[in-house]
């Protein structure tokens, strides 16, 4: 049994969402090799083959998958799938957009977003939400899955030595193209990545508010994230969605301000460690999943949790 | 150009879903079912398309049961020409929705598919990626804007940090991302013109095309339940909690 994990990475750096990948095919047990596709990141490929227990390092080093364009990766990773018994990437931009192009590709269902592993076939996906938890058995020769990364430890990322195979698979089927990308340069941690998160709802009132976030932020090295109303309001753009249809998060501390708790915006949080909520209105659904509740106008309490930190 | 939408018959997103309690699968006695919302920004784009003189036609689909007419006519009476239902009672999964798409596809020949990029039901997305590749048609996924330029589309996404924008030669697959337009509510005289628009029915077996799921649900269970917290009285009695008790700042 063999297991193919594709890396999460932007052609210099491996990203720990690969990490918690790897660990997903660990748990899964047999051989992990991975597949580095990109342009120009043969550094990413010499990262990955510093993971413990790599049997080895795919490296598809070709312009086509510079800016890993669904068309062409999952033409890619569907040419050299026969063989394994599992494909697995993180469920990140990239994996969603892909991925099921493999699994059509292939004639197999895709299990999406699992987060955790029964045995080799049988796995757990959240429903609903979150609402529910669905057990599902893969009855396909091929499991193609994307894997929940905050359902997994990240494994280690130094200590092995794998070696690395290039291979000269070219596709580049030539009906898309990339035009551009705006990526918000921050200091702050990635949402997704991050031990501290603090995220702002519609109780913020406006866009400028979010600025008093920020100091919070700073002093405890946390990222900001936001409800989908704040997006919907239009204070904040969408890439800082937590929620069902947005980012799913589980830092050591959640800190939720202004955010009534609705059903999309838990599921991307309440497997946080330590939860956190600051709201007027002490009816809120979100004081049903904090550990820690504080009924206060958020325009007094950040101030001064800023003062106190 | 004919734009082709897809779209599914779900649980109203207000409903909290809760398993049965032996655990055969989420409880849906007597919850409200509606529009997916994501199908319905993809209903809403394909009709400004032809607003805008771009799009001839517009068709929304649907593979579900007999039910999904009635979303299939609120889709109607949003601004679609016509509807098209592939009827089933398999609860059937992306890969063979994808594959039931491809056949009205295949009969239809839209220029352009939009579609939600996920259903609140069972949050797989990944219907309209699958039907790219069955179709090898390119995808412009978790899109915020979409604009027709000759014989392609620009496609801006939403990805982790930030936005990426894609050109895709036609046709072309969208999925829809929250920020691409505001929906419309359908209006009283469009309800009742929507009755009168076409509604065809296909059944799967016409269409020759296996529904049959390949995943097994062993069971359905509720989530981990949190241990009730507790409410504090004050910032200072927060701070002194999360670094005495809960030891997550310091």
């Amino acid at each position: 049994m063999t297991i193919l994990v594709i890396a999460e990475h932007d052609n210099k750096e491996l990203k720990v969402a690969t990490l918690n990948t790897v660990a997903a095919a660990n748990e899964i047990g047999g051989d992990v090799e991975i597949l580095v596709a990109g342009s120009e990141c043969a550094d990413v490929a010499n990262q990955a083959s510093k993971i413990p227990g790599i049997q080895k390092v795919l490296l598809a080093d070709k312009p086509a998958y510079a800016n890993f364009l669904s068309e062409n990766m999952g033409s890619l990773v569907s040419e050299i799938a026969s063989g394994y018994s599992h494909i697995l990437s993180p469920a990140t931009a990239n994996g969603k957009n892909f991925l099921p192009r493999v699994a059509a590709t292939l004639d197999v269902a895709q299990v999406s977003d699992i987060s955790a592993i029964v045995n080799a076939d049988t796995f757990e996906r959240p429903i609903y939400a979150g609402n529910c938890i669905a057990t599902v058995q893969s009855t396909d020769a091929i499991k193609v899955i994307t894997i929940r990364t905050t359902g997994f430890d990240a494994c280690p990322a130094t200590g092995g030595s794998a070696s690395i195979e290039n291979i000269e698979i070219d596709n580049d089927l030539g009906i898309s193209s990339f035009i551009k990308e705006e990526i918000a340069v921050s200091d702050r941690p990635e949402l997704t990545a991050a031990d501290i998160v603090i995220s702002g709802g519609r109780g913020m009132q406006s866009g400028d508010n979010f600025s008093l976030l920020n100091g919070i932020a700073d002093k405890l090295g946390a990222a900001i994230g936001a409800s989908r109303a704040a997006v919907d309001s239009g204070f904040v753009p969408n890439d800082m969605q937590v929620g069902q249809t947005g980012k799913i998060v589980a830092p050591d501390l959640y800190i939720a301000v202004g955010i009534s708790g609705a059903i999309q915006h838990l599921a991307g949080m309440k497997d946080s460690k330590v939860i956190v909520a600051i709201n007027k209105d002490e009816d809120a659904p979100i004081f049903q999943v904090a550990d820690y509740g504080l009924v206060a106008d958020l325009f007094d309490a950040l101030p001064e949790l800023e003062s106190k930190l | 150009m004919k734009v082709l939408v897809p779209i599914k018959r779900v649980v109203d997103y207000n409903v909290k879903v809760r398993a049965k309690s032996d655990e055969t699968g989420p409880d849906l006695n007597n919850v409200k079912m509606a529009i997916n919302p994501f199908c319905e920004i993809a209903i809403e784009e394909a009709v400004r398309l032809k607003e805008s003189g771009v799009a001839e036609e517009v068709i929304a689909v649907s593979v579900g049961s007999s039910a999904s007419q009635e979303q299939l006519r609120t889709c109607l009476a949003l601004g679609a020409d016509r509807a098209i239902l592939v009827e089933t009672d398999e609860d059937a999964e992306p890969l063979g929705v994808a594959k039931a798409l491809k056949a009205i596809v295949d009969k239809e020949q839209p220029g352009l598919i939009i579609l939600g990029k996920q259903a609140i039901d069972g949050d797989s997305n990944q219907t309209g990626q699958m039907l790219g590749a069955l179709l090898n048609y390119p995808q412009g996924t978790f899109a915020s804007k979409v604009e027709i330029t000759g014989e392609s589309v620009e496609v801006i996404r939403e990805i982790d940090g930030g936005l990426q924008t894609v050109l895709l030669k036609l046709p072309a697959i969208v999925t829809t991302d929250l920020r691409l337009n505001e929906p419309r509510y359908a209006s009283l005289p469009n309800i009742m013109k929507a009755k009168k628009k076409p509604l065809d029915t296909f059944s799967a077996a016409e269409l020759n095309i296996d529904l049959a799921p390949r995943l097994k649900t062993l069971k359905v269970s509720p989530p981990p339940e949190r241990a009730a917290g507790i409410i504090v009285e004050s910032v200072d009695e927060l701070v002194d909690k999360l670094r005495n008790e809960a030891k997550v700042i310091s």
